[in-house]
């Protein structure tokens, strides 16, 4: 498939993050095949696609959270800005505090609902108290929590129900301020009224982020999502506008999975 | 015989066998809890923590060797600890890649389960005969070997039960590493850290084998940490394998104290790992 055929219709928008020929291996495991994709800025782009299809792995390398782990290896390059982030010599701290990601499953740090906010702002800007008192209200209201934490922002961040930790996450993830906010199936842990939270949030703040989300769901993907990617066995199929992409897909795969003949 | 009732025969003498080992094993740690007691609380008195060890036939306490128990296994546990925290946080954070982490470990098991007699001797031989005299220091040093690999090994566990979407979740923040480590997973697993060292402190307050080639005995109050220092372990050892009913009164004493201490540290540690462990 030719990248002119993975470029969305709309012209006028700028691309945030460019793919080019990316390869990704778990160790002997070749787990994304020649990925090319342009994720434009200031919008919602969904990565859907059967369980093990790569779009988690994928999402991981925009902030090359794979590095982590000794065995993981992506070839080819991701332009963020323009700039190469698998090139040797990026500074992976940077390139991450740029790049918030919020998790399948809630994370809250071990400490005060505050701190859990503070302690990535902390890390890269100097506040003063009040700012950050103020950053963190920001944050909070911005994830739509404030309202129900604003009484025990000292309590652990251990103590807020499923829903109300992903928003913590959520506002801890936006409090540095990214560019890009990765949202790696952050309902898949919650009920459906936190879900709709979360897509209600995802809504809002596409304004001033952008922002790729990967899920199981494909309603959700519909409900969200500007942009979507169909991708299978580790080799995007099919990338477009969401409403094409679900009401007229070109490749006969998406149109099977997207109608619930397979998948 | 129906192969329902052939299994719920095989069941009960399953219960049956493990009841009764169960009961075994109770039954001789009983046993000697009362003997402990029984002999242990007759010698019990204020005069222990007034008094030092007295001579064959004499009135005495055991003070010195209370305190200089106190002493070097706090001394031992202040030198040990950070070493053995470094070290376990260093084999679940950073051991990922290479060599260095599995030797590691792999010395740090064996150390783990060395009787400690060879530790003593070990402190012994590389410091005992070059200063040609017995030490609060050898003994100290002795007891730090102890501690270090108990606190590797569950220093380097309770970080392992820290998952590692908590991990990705400070690196996505842009925590260098160090950060990461200090702020958020040694955080997360203080309170098994703790009981760790609570089960160290355990684990040497008791220990005889190592003070007997190191700190030896000490008749008299002493903290010069170069010349022999009173222990109660050692103390019960010459006390009670002596002739004279006072001392192995006292020996006794002395282990009932050893004892209740073990005892109150190993309930403190488990009081302390149940409410302070957060659940994921």
């Amino acid at each position: 498939m030719s990248a002119a055929a993975l470029q969305p219709a709309e012209q006028a928008i700028t691309q945030k993050i460019k793919v080019r020929n990316l390869d990704f291996f778990y160790g002997g495991f070749h787990a994304l095949k020649n990925i090319n994709l342009e994720i434009p800025a200031g919008r919602v782009t969904s990565f859907i696609g059967p369980s093990g299809c790569g779009k988690s792995t994928l999402l991981r390398t925009f902030n090359r959270m794979y590095a982590l782990y000794p065995k993981q290896v992506a070839k080819g390059e991701i332009l963020i800005d323009g700039e190469d982030i698998l090139a040797p010599g990026q500074d992976l701290n940077r390139l991450r505090a740029k790049i918030g990601m919020v998790f399948q499953k809630p994370t809250p740090f071990p400490m005060s609902i505050h701190d859990n906010i503070a302690f990535g702002v902390r890390l890269y800007e100097n506040l003063s108290s009040r700012d950050m008192d103020e950053r963190v209200e920001w944050a909070l209201r911005k994830a739509a929590l404030w309202d129900e934490v604003k009484d025990k922002l000292k309590q652990s961040g251990n103590s807020l129900s499923g829903g109300q930790q992903q928003r913590l996450c959520i506002a801890r993830g936006i409090a540095v301020k990214p560019e890009v906010l990765l949202l790696d199936e952050p309902a898949s842990a919650l009920d459906p009224i936190s879900t709709g939270r979360i897509e209600e949030l995802v809504h809002e703040l596409k304004s001033d982020y952008t922002i790729v989300i990967v899920t199981h769901n494909m309603q959700q993907a519909a409900r969200v999502s500007d942009y979507t990617a169909y991708m299978y066995l580790g080799e995007m199929i099919e990338f477009g506008v969401t409403d094409e992409v679900f009401i007229k897909p070109k490749k006969k795969e998406t149109e099977d999975y997207i109608t619930g003949r397979f998948g | 015989m129906s192969l329902y009732a052939r299994r719920l025969f095989v069941n009960r003498c399953n219960l049956l066998v493990s009841l009764m080992a169960m009961l075994f094993g109770l039954f001789w740690l009983g046993w000697i809890l009362l003997t402990l007691f029984d002999s242990g609380l007759k010698a019990l008195s204020l005069d222990l923590f007034l008094q030092m060890t007295p001579p064959p036939g004499s009135a005495g306490g055991l003070l010195n060797a209370i305190a200089g128990s106190l002493f070097m296994a706090a001394a031992g546990t202040l030198i040990g600890t950070p070493v053995g925290i470094m070290a376990g946080i260093y084999l679940a954070e950073y051991g990922a890649r290479g060599w260095l982490a599995p030797v590691t470990r792999f010395i740090n098991d064996i150390l783990l389960s060395a009787p400690s007699i060879v530790i003593g001797l070990f402190i012994y031989e590389i410091y005992v005969v070059h200063t040609r005299h017995f030490s609060a220091w050898a003994g100290t040093m002795a007891l730090a070997l102890i501690v270090i690999p108990v606190v590797v090994r569950t220093t380097e566990n309770m970080l392992r039960l820290v998952p590692d979407s908590l991990r990705e979740a400070a690196a996505a923040l842009g925590a260098p590493q160090w950060k990461m480590i200090t702020l958020v997973t040694v955080r997360a697993a203080k309170a098994g850290i703790i009981t760790g060292i609570l089960l160290a402190i355990a684990r040497i307050s008791g220990e005889t084998a190592p003070l007997l080639f190191t700190a030896l005995n000490n008749q008299f109050w002493s903290f010069n940490m170069n010349a022999p220092m009173a222990n109660l372990p050692v103390v019960i050892f010459q006390f009670a394998m002596s002739p004279y009913e006072n001392w192995q009164h006292l020996a006794w004493a002395g282990a009932l104290l050893i004892t209740m201490g073990v005892l109150v540290l190993n309930i403190l540690a488990r009081v302390f790992f149940r409410n302070r462990t957060p659940t994921y």
